[in-house]
């Protein structure tokens, strides 16, 4: 199991070390090192680096390094998967996942990683449970700690831990029940230089804001559940029931949570809301090319496309770039060479542009590489698969609670070659 | 007020102070130095000469500051083991606590202080603990009995822990099950003999349901435990299967591939036939593909889960494709493994797509990944036939970007090509030698100068090409020395005139002026063979090579069967058995898929194994190509056949000239000690490597799959046509066919395809001699040349007058087909039932009379499983395929039917089916004067009953 975790930070200091079996060396991080060394960017250092006597498991996130290490046969995503809980509960923890912040934090963090992982055995990963055990610090908290002399270790065994419902404490109270629930879709797509489709998917989600008083039993239908045949769920959710009828029924953890993701493949028709027309010429005479780029709506049910950004890493031989767009601001790094753009929002009748040249290298023959965009986008009020939420029911308890349902779709990895 | 104030310090001396505070009488002031402290150790800071004064912090009832003071006792324990004693008191106290949150503290910390003279103290709190009242305390306890088996497993054996483990397993707290099931899985995995985990089906149903209840790691522990279970029989396989597939859907991903790992396992036990694995195969696609949408990480572990699973089944995921397309900002390490699965799912169906999605990867700025891309577009020709024609272009427009790396890697791959399509694309060598120059990596080398050798004939300058990097001969790698030797022989042979001065210097660069032990031996082994038979080194050197086949990149297929039961694990992210990197081999069990069981093998035609079987089980179908052509030479195939170059060319009587006057000069200069003169050739095999050599059995593994269709042919419809030659094996023609038999004449129904480049005449076929004298009738009728892509069908007529040699099998069949490009041989297995004659129905008296004349030793009894037909349906069906019932009585509520049929040859063989109504198994009792028939009979029945 788990023996170990070190947080290194990007410049390549160990900053944390936990260890729940015996101690392992911090030498042991010189592989992880090496490794780093070798990849060009932190982004490519390989997840799993064997070294003689261990195995360094990592993952990167918020600009640390989160590098377990194991000793026997461990299943690798069930060590990935923890690595990214300790990050998921950091950050809900502190709000953010840094370094001054973990390190301002020191003891709750070590408190908390103590909880949960016992001889490497995961222990309570629950975000709520972990909460009854170690409360998170908070300003208030600190003042009456230090007044009353009273500490932010939870004494009493945590409700859910060990009941059937192990994601939600008992005796929850809230004076205004509410629920809340935003179906988020994220387009996956790769747009080839003629503008059709390679390949698109949908990545969904449901997250959940549920403060209910007591033991609400809630039951989600959809207009069109068909469209979810790929979901993974949350815990809470009944599978027999959703097998049988289509309707996700649920005891609804405390608070946020995320109730079910799913995946609407590339094999169903995937609309695209957007299309990006590009002329990107170089000629190989002159030191200049022609660059022009214009965004439009496509099939966007007349919803308006918002905080549209598109990137782009431009070849090497581009020096610079002279550019006017008729929305937005953009910029342009010599050095990276790394073009965005700011559009704003997208107004069907006049469509934002941008256009001007390139200097490139006098001299040098002109690129090979093609630059792919990289589009970001938002639609308020739409769920592109079309997947609509018909009604939601509480049993259980008595009161009438508040519900709210809201649609967005996002640009994902969404990329447009040229 | 952050924790940062922990780490400040002072001019005084940290230490000094810290334990001025630690013995401070203030609660408060204690804590805060507790924290200090505990700060300093996370970041590696050494702060054990505290011990004292931490320890005495433990008597307290605040549970932040005990918690901490815990933190510290196990960091530090080991170092300080008699001041660790001072604390057992402590927890043996805390262990008795009402509070079950302070009982499970204490016992946890415990068995984390690694010190031999505590955990003798341990016992008696652990022991209580493992029957607390309190779930969350025996959960705990459970864990504490992995960490104490860590630190003394005798005495854990001998205070009897793992037994009351083995008990907790039947817990009513699905979390204590999952945490006694990890820590049994723990513990296990350090003794692999002592059998913990003796799982039956009891143990397995309760681990099923508290699989529904317990949390996500602990389904995780649970599924890997069922994942060494074997069921006893498919319908077992199947309720396990169908409890485990609601993990698909889990949000947690490691969930979701050790459920898979379980289902592909156990999955391996279920009958094809069965509707249940049809919905199995579609059920796993989704989570495979959900996974990949994942953080990068994850997607890693899972892409190289997927590798493997491809491999095993490529039917799940044969639509999914697009959903490997690299986005250009992945990790390089995602996209590599990407681009690898995309190659796997390559097919002639989206071969297309996946070229264009190579050719586009080619020019990104990553030069791995480039160089990956352009190699995979190499192995998409190899791998699909139909797309090798666009491949070879794609990588000349690739060759024509005159980007270095990129020309090299073509260059790499085009010499594949080469070996797998011979004499299709040598149009394209023009342009490789105009790159010549720009290579100077040693692989990329060594690719062009096989290629100058291996055509050296259609290359008018090859010994200047080859005399410009003999140049600089000791300056290349061995790799390149190497090949350039060989190139220069094959040119020598292919050209002796011109170039004998060439390889006169090769041989001697290679024997005199280098050290490499490899090159020396190559050199003189084709000095001596030169020097010896010119004749045999032709023979050698120029000897057909065999193709190269995709399969070189594939994982083994027992290895793979292995590394499937490692879904999820460590092997299946390294591809390589645990046995290979786990430490010191400790703990490491060969895990095998299970057998299919029983009862559905006797569903499946005996031909097809199954898959992953090893090939040696079906060798004896196919003979070597070698016996066959000793019996088939013999044969009269009208124009001579043009056999392997015998020493009658004009050319080769030069070479023999030549090498007496030039070479043998040579040979007296050698200087002595390296070898007799009358060296002996060595045996062509080795020469074959020396051409980059390929592995050899590839090409025979694509045989026996093929046989797979011949076994459900049957008598009363024309069986789908079965590929018996490959176009690969045979330069370019393929043939497929089947048997069969029509109001008493039986024929062979071929296909003939024409894949290669030219056209196709003269076409004519032999039998071998086999069991029952199956002859063609009459000559193969061929009207008109085959052009390229064409296909003719043609029915063969055959008799039964042939002459006579049993075979092994009984109903195997040799073929010879001739066309104007050479002789080709496969063989096949017929259906018996094609021999079953029109007159085959015995008179009663007759039947009863030779029933009980054969002896009952030549009785055999067969089952035939899952026939849903009735005595009558039985009946009309089979004796449309001349298998006659005679009479029919009806015993108990059951039909026996008692039938007869003739072979060609004149054997009777009698039958009695009985059948039970509303039971699908029949009983089939086949009786015969010759009763090595009997098996092939009851084949036929199978087959006859069942299309």
């Amino acid at each position: 199991m788990i023996h170990s975790l070190f947080l290194i930070n990007s410049s390549g200091d160990i900053f944390l070390e936990k260890h729940w079996k015996s101690v392992v060396s911090r030498s042991v991080c010189d592989y992880f090192f090496e490794a780093q060394e070798r990849a060009t960017e932190a982004e490519n250092v390989p997840p799993v680096i064997s070294t003689p006597h261990h195995y360094l498991l990592s993952v990167y996130r918020h600009k640390i390094f989160f590098v377990a290490v194991i000793q026997t046969e461990v299943p690798p995503l069930f060590v990935i998967e923890f690595l990214h809980r300790v990050v998921d509960t950091f950050q809900d923890y502190f709000g953010v996942c840094s370094e001054p912040v973990i390190k301002d934090n020191v003891v709750v963090v070590y408190e908390v990683l103590e909880e949960m992982l016992d001889n490497g055995f995961p222990l309570a990963t629950e975000s709520n449970i972990l909460k009854e055990l170690i409360k998170p610090p908070t300003i208030l908290r600190t003042v009456v700690n230090t007044i009353t002399g009273s500490t932010n270790v939870g004494d009493q065994l945590p409700t859910g831990q060990l009941s059937v419902v192990p994601w939600r404490r008992t005796g929850v109270k809230y004076t205004n029940n509410e629920a809340y629930f935003d179906v988020i879709e994220e387009i996956d797509a790769i747009i080839d230089k003629s503008g059709s489709t390679i390949t698109a998917e949908i990545q969904g989600v449901i997250d959940a804001c549920v403060k209910l008083t007591g033991m609400p039993d809630l039951t989600l239908s959809f207009m069109n559940p068909r469209l979810l045949d790929d979901v993974s769920f949350h815990p809470c959710v009944r599978f027999k029931r959703w097998e049988s009828e289509r309707i996700l029924s649920f005891i609804p953890p405390d608070g946020n949570f995320r109730l079910l993701s799913y995946h609407v493949s590339a094999q169903n028709l995937v609309a695209i809301p957007v299309y990006v027309k590009h002329n990107i010429s170089f000629r190989d005479s002159s030191s200049l090319g022609r660059f022009e780029i214009t965004v439009g709506p496509k099939q966007t049910m007349g919803k308006t496309i918002e905080g549209v950004t598109l990137s782009s890493q431009m070849p090497r031989g581009v020096l610079n770039m002279s550019l006017t767009p008729s929305q937005g601001t953009h910029t342009f790094d010599p050095v990276t060479k790394m073009l965005s753009w700011d559009v704003g929002k997208i107004n069907p009748q006049k469509l934002p542009s941008l256009k001007g040249t390139m200097s490139l290298q006098a001299g040098a023959s002109k690129p090979d590489e093609n630059p792919t965009i990289n589009l970001q986008f938002k639609i308020q009020q739409l769920a592109i698969s079309g997947l609509k939420v018909n009604r939601l029911d509480m049993y259980g308890e008595k009161y009438k609670p508040f519900k709210g349902i809201k649609y967005m779709t996002k640009a994902g990895k969404f990329q447009v070659r040229t | 007020m952050t924790d940062s104030k922990y780490f400040t310090t002072t001019k005084k001396g940290e230490i000094f102070e810290l334990k001025a505070e630690l013995n401070s009488d203030k609660k408060e002031k204690k804590k805060e130095a507790v924290k200090k402290v505990i700060a300093s150790m996370t970041v590696g800071k050494d702060v054990s000469a505290l011990f004292p004064d931490v320890v005495n912090c433990m008597q307290t009832d605040n549970l932040e500051l005990k918690k901490l003071v815990y933190l510290y006792l196990m960091n530090y324990a080991k170092s300080q083991p008699d001041m660790a004693i001072m604390a057992v008191n402590t927890f043996v106290k805390d262990c008795e606590d009402p509070n079950p949150l302070i009982r499970a503290l204490a016992v946890r910390t415990m068995g984390c202080i690694r010190v031999d003279k505590i955990t003798e103290y341990l016992c008696e709190p652990l022991r209580k603990c493992l029957k607390d009242e309190d779930p969350y305390v025996r959960k705990t306890a459970a864990v504490c009995v992995a960490k104490l088996h860590d630190i003394n497993a005798q005495l854990v054996e001998d205070q009897g822990f793992l037994d009351t483990l083995k008990d907790l397993i039947s817990d009513s707290n699905p979390m204590v099950v999952a945490n006694a099931v990890a820590a049994l899985s723990e513990i296990a995995e350090s003794h692999p003999s002592s059998n913990l985990l003796d799982l039956n089906p009891q143990s397995i149903n309760k681990l099923l349901t508290a699989l529904n209840e317990c949390t996500e790691w602990g389904q995780i522990f649970i599924l890997d435990c069922l994942a060494n279970y074997t069921p006893k029989d498919d319908r077992e396989a199947q309720s396990i299967c169908e409890r485990v597939t609601p993990r698909l859907s889990h949000a947690n991903s490691a969930v979701v591939l050790s459920a898979v790992k379980v289902l592909m396992k156990f999955m391996e036990m279920l009958s094809k036939d069965l509707d249940y694995y049809g919905t199995l195969l579609k059920k796993l696609a989704p989570p495979l593909v959900t996974l990949l949408s994942a953080e990068p990480e994850l997607q890693y572990v899972a892409l190289r889960n997927i590798n493997l699973i491809v491999q095993k089944r490529p039917e799940i995921l044969k639509h999914e494709m697009k959903v490997f397309f690299v986005k250009y900002n992945d990790p390089i390490y995602v996209k590599l493994e990407k681009l690898d699965i995309m190659i796997r799912l390559a097919s002639q169906a989206n071969i297309a797509q996946v070229l264009a999605e190579l050719k586009e990867y080619a020019t990104e700025v990553d030069v791995d990944f480039v160089r990956k891309a352009v190699r995979a577009i190499g192995r998409c020709a190899i791998k699909v036939e139909q797309s090798a024609e666009r491949c070879v272009s794609t990588l000349l427009d690739l060759i024509q970007t005159k980007v270095n790396y990129v020309v090299q890697e073509a260059i790499v791959v085009i010499k594949d090509i080469f070996r797998k399509y011979p004499n299709k694309y040598e149009s394209v060598i023009a342009t490789l030698c105009e790159n010549l120059d720009s290579l100077d990596e040693p692989e990329a080398r060594a690719a062009m100068i096989w290629i100058v050798g291996e055509y050296a004939e259609r290359i008018d300058n090859a010994d200047e090409l080859l005399e410009s990097f003999l140049e600089g001969f000791h300056d290349e790698s061995t790799q390149v020395q190497l090949q350039l030797l060989t190139a220069i022989v094959k040119l020598f042979l292919k050209k002796p005139t011109e170039t004998q001065e060439l390889v006169q210097q090769v041989l001697s660069l290679a024997t005199q002026d280098s050290d490499n032990p490899d090159l020396r031996d190559r050199g003189y082994i084709y000095w001596r063979l030169l020097s010896t038979d010119p004749v045999a080194a032709k023979e050698v050197v120029l000897a057909e090579k065999p193709l190269i086949s995709e399969e070189t990149d594939l994982i083994e297929p027992t290895l793979l069967d292995e590394l499937i039961c490692y879904i999820g694990t460590l092997a299946s992210v390294y591809h390589k058995p645990p046995s290979a990197f786990v430490e010191g081999g400790r703990g490491v069990v060969h895990k095998s898929l299970p057998p299919r069981t029983a009862s559905s093998e006797s569903t499946e035609s005996p031909e097809t194994a199954p898959a992953g079987a090893p090939p040696g089980e079906q060798l004896d179908v196919i003979p070597t190509q070698g016996d066959l052509l000793g019996d088939l030479l013999n044969l009269d195939l009208g124009p001579p056949v043009s056999g392997p170059p015998l020493a009658t060319s004009s050319v080769q009587m030069g070479a023999v000239d030549l090498l007496g006057s030039g070479l043998d000069s040579l040979m007296g200069d050698e200087p002595e000690g390296i070898g007799t003169p009358n060296f002996v050739s060595p045996p062509a095999a080795a020469a074959v490597p020396a051409n980059l050599g390929a592995p050899m059995g590839s090409g025979l593994s694509d045989l026996f799959d093929l046989t797979s269709g011949v076994g459900t042919l049957s008598g009363s419809y024309v069986a789908p046509k079965a590929v018996w030659l490959p176009a690969m094996k045979a330069k370019g023609l393929e043939i497929s066919g089947t048997f069969t038999r029509q109001v008493g004449s039986i024929s062979m129904d071929l296909q003939l395809t024409n894949k290669a480049l030219q056209v196709m005449t003269d076409f004519a076929i032999q039998f071998n001699r086999n069991s029952f004298g199956l002859a063609p009738a009459a000559p193969l009728q061929v009207h008109a040349p085959l052009s390229p892509n064409q296909t003719v069908e043609i029915s063969l007529p055959l008799n039964t007058v042939g002459s006579v040699m049993k075979m092994e099998p009984l109903n195997n069949l040799q073929v010879a087909v001739k066309n104007n490009i050479d002789v080709f041989y496969f063989s096949t297995l017929y259906p018996l039932h094609i021999l079953f004659v029109e007159d085959g129905k015995m008179d009663r008296q007759m039947f009863l009379a030779t029933w009980k004349d054969i002896p009952n030793e030549n009785e055999a009894q067969f089952q035939i499983r899952d026939c849903p037909l009735n005595a009558e349906a039985v009946s009309s069906r089979l004796q449309s395929s001349n298998i006659f019932t005679v009479a029919k009585r009806n015993v108990e509520g059951q039909d026996m039917l008692y039938q007869s049929l003739k072979l060609t040859n004149g054997i009777w063989v009698l039958a009695e089916l009985r059948i039970q109504p509303g039971n699908p198994s029949f009983m089939l009792s086949l009786k015969c004067r010759a009763p090595e028939v009997s098996q092939h009979v009851y084949q036929a029945y199978e087959t006859i009953l069942k299309n």
